[in-house]
């Protein structure tokens, strides 16, 4: 399986400047690794020590925020397009 | 240490001036603690963590802030803005009346109630606060246009602003989203993008359009930081506004959390500067239990927040993913405060019973925070004994279909003096 991840700007460094990459994986912590064998650190800047994704990190498989379709063991179809997004933008109101 | 480099893509075209972001000097991750330079940064390159301002603030006596305009800028010397803020067009919010509740503290069953009145905004929230904050940001970085993802008070706040700076300005809410809340904010000529999507999608693309194009100042996104700041300032008022002086306990509605944390930073800026005197306060938050992310986590002890669906007509409080929640638990925990929440019935009941009781018509958020004082007061958290403030954040205007069904006549008679009569005689004997 072969999907599309968007790269935050936060996280270009490791991708020399570019936006948008391919990785493999049926899961999502399958395409991190992908994505670790490709671009080597860009994985600890998600996951923290523990493993477990950083509190402050967004990953949407296609529209759907990955913490409610099962986190890391999320399924990725082909073609899937991955988002990494910092949580900071708070959301509506308050 | 230089650790945030985001959005290159958004760094001013000049450079900054100095004395921009006033006695603020610089960026700090409140994750990790990794310091960064002031600019267009809003996450920490090493953890995600969100950044914050940090300042090194001179002697700065009240008299000089009583002798500032009646707004947000007479706390200038403690926001990140310069020191001429007052000359350049904003909407100038704030100072808005710290009303003595008697009749409400005596249907709650308190001895001292004050309600802090931030309907009497601009815009009719307290979203005036941290746009102006935010406006000076963009300002100051050289960004030419002022943006939001909104459901309705942001949007409002965002797009007055920038018509009062004559600056652009982009709004980007869900297409689905009511006439009366396009129209409040379309009528500043605003640049309004409907998004075929929920509030969510809509704040993920911003997100995405934040971080691709150029000069653009998202206001809840990439100038977080410094807009945040403009909410410390209802905590200045508050202390101000009592005479220079911290409530014993304050209830706070929570959406972000943004506003609950950055209050609780102004108190403590305070002790800090000598302005007011040190002493024990209690901060309580309030959320509405169809979006009560933080409320659940609180009860069930937890130090992070799990994400919920909203499902609530506190449509000015339903994020289900609280950028701030982890923060609002923490200030609770510290201050011996807690998080309820009251569902809809409830809300809507609390906004005639403010009304009611003190000819303040709240929009939902307000009906959220009364509730839940209520609720704390039934359940032996708040200290009826103590002097208590709670805040109101928006216009009841705004939120008319919350309480639509529970209002109205009560009674239609043809226009003859008998008709009236035979009412007015039955409804008073």
């Amino acid at each position: 399986m072969s999907a599309t991840v968007r790269i935050p700007t936060i996280l270009r460094t490791y991708t020399g400047g570019v936006g948008e990459v391919t990785a493999d994986g049926s899961t999502l912590a399958e395409v991190l690794d992908s994505l670790e064998g490709n671009h080597p650190g860009i994985r600890a800047r998600i996951l923290d020590d523990a493993g477990a994704l950083r509190r402050f990190v967004n990953v949407y498989v296609g529209d759907d925020d990955v913490r409610f379709i099962g986190g890391l063991d999320a399924q990725v179809a082909e073609g899937t397009k991955i988002s990494i997004i910092p949580a900071v933008a708070g959301g509506a109101e308050h | 240490m230089m650790t945030a480099v985001v959005d290159t893509n958004a760094a001013p075209s000049s450079g900054v001036r100095a004395g921009a972001f006033g006695n603020a000097t610089h960026l700090v991750c409140r994750e990790c603690g990794a310091n960064t330079e002031l600019g267009p940064f809003y996450a920490c390159t090493e953890c995600f963590g969100p950044l914050e301002v940090g300042y090194e603030f001179p002697t700065i006596t009240r008299m000089r802030i009583e002798a500032g305009p009646r707004s947000i800028w007479r706390y200038a010397p403690l926001l990140p803005v310069p020191a001429d803020i007052a000359t350049f067009r904003s909407t100038d919010p704030g100072f808005t009346r710290l009303v003595d509740a008697r009749h409400l503290a005596d249907d709650l069953g308190l001895k001292q109630l004050w309600v802090k009145d931030d309907s009497g905004n601009p815009t009719h929230s307290f979203k005036d606060r941290v746009v102006a904050v935010a406006l000076s940001a963009a300002r100051e970085l050289g960004l030419r246009v002022l943006a939001c993802p909104s459901t309705g008070n942001l949007a409002n706040a965002v797009a007055a602003a920038a018509a009062r700076a004559g600056i652009k300005s982009v709004v980007l809410v869900p297409a689905n989203l009511e006439q009366q809340k396009i129209l409040a904010s379309a009528i500043y000529d605003t640049t309004l993008i409907a998004i075929e999507g929920t509030y969510d999608d809509v704040n993920k693309l911003a997100t995405e359009i934040a971080a691709e194009e150029e000069g653009w100042a998202f206001v809840n996104v990439n100038v977080r930081p410094y807009y945040a700041e403009g909410s410390k300032t209802l905590g200045y008022e508050i202390a101000e506004q009592l005479g220079w002086r911290i409530p014993d306990q304050i209830v706070i509605p929570v959406a972000s959390g943004a506003q609950l944390t950055k209050i609780d930073k102004g108190f403590r800026e305070l002790i800090k500067l000598g302005l007011v005197d040190d002493k024990p306060f209690v901060i309580f938050g309030a959320q509405a239990t169809g979006c009560s992310p933080v409320a659940q986590a609180y009860r069930a002890g937890q130090d992070f927040v799990a994400p919920v669906k909203p499902d609530t007509i506190a449509k000015s409080l339903a994020i289900g993913n609280p950028a701030d929640g982890p923060y609002v638990l923490d200030v609770v925990r510290r201050t011996g405060g807690a998080v309820e929440d009251v569902d809809d019935d409830t809300l809507a009941a609390n906004i005639q019973r403010l009304a009611r009781t003190e000819g303040i018509f709240a929009e939902t958020a307000g009906g959220v925070t009364v509730g839940v004082t209520a609720k704390l007061l039934s359940g032996g958290l708040l200290d009826p004994e103590a002097e208590t403030v709670i805040i109101n954040s928006g216009d009841g205007l705004k939120t008319l279909d919350a309480v639509s069904d529970r209002v109205g006549p009560k009674i239609t008679i043809p226009p003859r003096y008998e008709a009236f009569s035979d009412f007015w005689k039955a409804a008073n004997s």
